[in-house]
């Protein structure tokens, strides 16, 4: 009972701290946040498949582009409204995660971690394709207008944008908690811990696994969607390879199969580039790799890992429903194929 | 309890990232006090173009020099250069933090044409002037549709425009032919040579082809260019490509006169690929003065710049033609800042910038000349021409002007 109610009212207080907050920040930071839940979605999207099933992937930085771009074209070529675009965008990244799961599937380990890293390079140069020129603008990318508060609400462009963007993101972490508590979150996690095991319990590994594909595309497409409306353009330069990168330290930094640590990763991700500079102009990027091997050492399971390792001593009582909620299985922060 | 701590902990990572200081500022001159003008930039200080960098840093060095003697009117210059890693989602949010939360008077030199491509709409609208923007592309000069943004080097396009108007000059019946990257850039370098050629177009060009990014090799086009039977070839090419071209040019014994866009000039990445001997007579057009040419030894601008760069860039490469461009560009807006006086709000900021007559910067080749007007926004449009003598770019020629402005 207490393990039911417990994340479910820290999850209600946090949604409640951050709607207070579009009231007390400032528009920059408000849109700082609002890129913090869309790398927050993408990250999630990516923990389903690298983190639940097992399925390493360096390239949802292409997924995140599709959804950014299918989003932009949408309304700069066709005026479709903004919230319209986000079931389209997840639409096709779904179909486009789908159909890149079936070549995944012959792939493990190393070797898929490494064709979609390929797709991740290529995604940038297909977008200045001539031919998809007259839709994507060609290196130029497209400039997209910020949308207004609907229904007369007295909150200014940013506020609601952060608004609208954490309410889908809090309808997708309730539905992805859902999905990841339920059978098929034991089903992805059996395939990651031992496939032919699980197999043997009847479950149809080719299908979960073009599923997963699926439904992580779908999740980083939404965020790219919601990235590209906060940030108002889009430009194959926005999504270089360096990207999915990203978002695969906000994965492993925020904590592996935790959705409270995709969150962290996200922080993390916007925050860290940012102090890195403060730092020193001359090597931010040594900065911000000092910090990550400095930060991989000492929360090797990531935010999350951290956050019950403080807790979980001072609270033994409570340490062991903790670990059964979906959001903190005690595994080790690695996938296995 | 232990629901307390946590939300607690999440509550105050949330605010502990986001809380800095906001400072007050005169509501009619954002970003100045008695004694400062505050001015934000972006720059690739990391990421894919990092190399660029040097221009952000050269930039922060020269108005430190600048303070130390005195500031510009009595008020330091500050300068918050910034890094957005040549990513427009990372310009998007610095360049927010830096009017929203610094409250800077302007943003000056921001590099990149995607990166100021995604700030361009939010800064006119919040009337805020983006100047000198570091980019070649062309459109930097809309003012009518973006009077608070001005770019600031010659563009592709009056490049383009300088490369005609020389054959119009020294070859009239030449007949020309043209090789260029299918993508923004390249168009830009045929749209220059169209204001040029204007109806003569069709009768001057033998053929023109593209290629693609993603091509990879250029010699079909050459040898289709060769067949058009032209004496006259321009080359508006990245480096990689510049390279295959120019060697496949000599290699199937073609003799053209070869026009080069200045962003492939550089002889480690171009020259030596293509063979030394091979890019022999390659004409090319510049504006900066090189500190690599011994013609400059003796010039008080270059000397004054050596001095610069060892009193306030100790350790840096004194051949990266980047920190000449961070100098002279830095300087300009120095100009600026000196002729708006007292009044530095940003209508008057944007005003003094769209009114600079033929102000010299040292680091210009001589003759080349700042010039701008509330309709003309391309502050550069003058190039010398130069040709590869097989050692170095050996200047030649007067000054040549791009169209009209």
């Amino acid at each position: 009972m207490r393990a039911e109610r417990n994340p479910l009212l820290i999850g209600l207080a946090v949604v409640v701290v951050a709607v207070a907050l579009a009231f007390l920040l400032s528009n920059y930071h408000l849109f700082q946040l609002t890129m913090v839940v869309a790398y927050a979605i993408a990250i999630l999207g990516l923990d389903m498949l690298t983190g639940y099933t097992g399925q390493i992937s360096l390239g949802h930085g292409a997924f995140y582009a599709v959804g950014a771009y299918v989003a932009a074209i949408l309304m700069a070529n066709f005026n479709v409204p903004y919230w319209a675009t986000l079931p389209v965008s997840a639409v096709v990244c779904a179909g486009f995660g789908f159909a890149f799961g079936f070549p995944a599937l012959r792939l493990g380990g190393l070797y898929l971690a490494l064709a979609t890293f390929a797709l991740a390079i290529a995604v940038p140069q297909l977008l200045k394709y001539k031919l998809l020129e007259d839709w994507t603008g060609g290196v130029q990318g497209i400039v997209i207008s910020k949308p207004d508060a609907p229904f007369g609400l007295p909150l200014n462009q940013d506020q609601w944008l952060y608004l609208f963007t954490l309410a889908v993101g809090v309808v997708l972490f309730v539905l992805a908690r859902n999905l990841l508590g339920g059978r098929i979150g034991r089903a992805m996690r059996a395939v990651r811990d031992h496939g032919v095991a699980a197999e043997a319990m009847g479950i149809d590994i080719a299908l979960l696994k073009t599923r997963s594909f699926a439904l992580s595309a779908m999740y980083t497409g939404i965020a790219g969607a919601l990235g590209a409306i906060a940030v108002q353009f889009v430009a194959p330069d926005s999504f270089a390879v360096f990207l999915s990168i990203t978002l695969f330290v906000g994965l492993v930094v925020g904590g592996i199969t935790s959705l409270s640590g995709a969150v962290f990763g996200a922080i993390f991700i916007v925050f860290l580039p940012n102090f890195a500079d403060q730092i020193s102009k001359a090597a931010p990027g040594a900065i911000y790799g000092v910090i990550l091997i400095a930060f991989l050492y000492l929360a090797p399971k990531g935010f999350a890992g951290l956050l019950r390792r403080l807790v979980g001593p001072r609270a033994p009582h409570l340490a062991a429903p903790a670990s059964s909620t979906p959001a903190a299985p005690p595994r080790p922060a690695r996938a296995k194929n | 309890m232990k629901m307390d701590r946590r939300t607690a902990m999440i509550g105050a990572a949330a605010l502990g990232a986001g809380f800095m200081p906001r400072l007050a500022f005169a509501a009619d001159m954002p970003g100045v006090s008695a004694s400062e003008i505050k001015i934000g930039g972006t720059m690739p200080y990391s990421g894919p173009a990092s190399a660029y960098g040097a221009d952000g840093r050269a930039e922060v060095a020269y108005f430190k020099m600048v303070n130390d003697q005195g500031g510009i009117n009595g008020r330091k210059v500050n300068l918050m250069s910034v890094d957005d890693g040549y990513s427009p989602p990372k310009t998007v949010e610095q360049t927010r933090m830096l009017v929203e939360q610094e409250g800077v008077a302007f943003m000056f030199n921001g590099l990149g044409t995607p990166t100021q491509t995604a700030v361009q709409k939010y800064l006119n609208m919040k009337k805020v002037p983006q100047l000198f923007v570091a980019t070649g592309a062309d459109k930097w000069g809309d003012y009518k549709h973006f009077p608070w943004t001005i770019g600031y080097q010659p563009s592709y396009r009056v490049e383009a425009q300088i490369y005609a108007k020389y054959v119009l000059r020294t070859k009239p019946d030449a007949k020309v032919a043209i090789i260029y990257q299918n993508d923004d850039f390249g168009k830009d370098y045929l749209n220059g040579v169209k204001d040029i050629f204007g109806d003569k177009y069709a009768k001057m060009v033998a053929k023109d082809i593209s290629y693609e990014v993603t091509d990879p090799t250029t010699d079909q086009q050459i040898v289709i260019l060769q067949a058009s039977g032209a004496d006259t070839l321009m080359i508006f090419a990245t480096p990689k490509f510049a390279a295959q071209i120019v060697r496949k040019v000599y290699d199937i014994n073609w003799h053209p006169t070869q026009f080069l866009t200045n962003v492939s000039i550089a002889v480690g990445a171009v020259i030596k690929p293509a063979g030394v001997e091979k890019a022999v007579g390659i004409i090319t057009g510049g504006y900066l003065k090189d500190s690599t040419d011994p013609a400059w030894d003796n010039d008080q601008g270059m000397k004054d710049w050596h001095a610069f760069m060892d009193k306030y860039m100790p350790g840096a490469d004194q051949t990266d033609g980047d920190y000449i461009y961070g100098y002279a560009v830095a300087m300009t807006l120095a100009h600026v800042l000196k002729q708006c006086g007292n009044d530095l709000s940003r209508e008057n900021i944007m005003r003094q910038a769209t009114n600079i007559h033929d102000l010299e910067i040292p680091m210009l080749l001589p003759g080349i000349k700042v010039n701008t007007s509330p309709t003309n926004y391309h502050p550069l449009r003058q190039l010398q021409l130069a040709r590869w003598n097989g050692k170095t770019w050996e200047r030649f020629g007067e000054i040549i002007e791009g169209a009209g402005a």
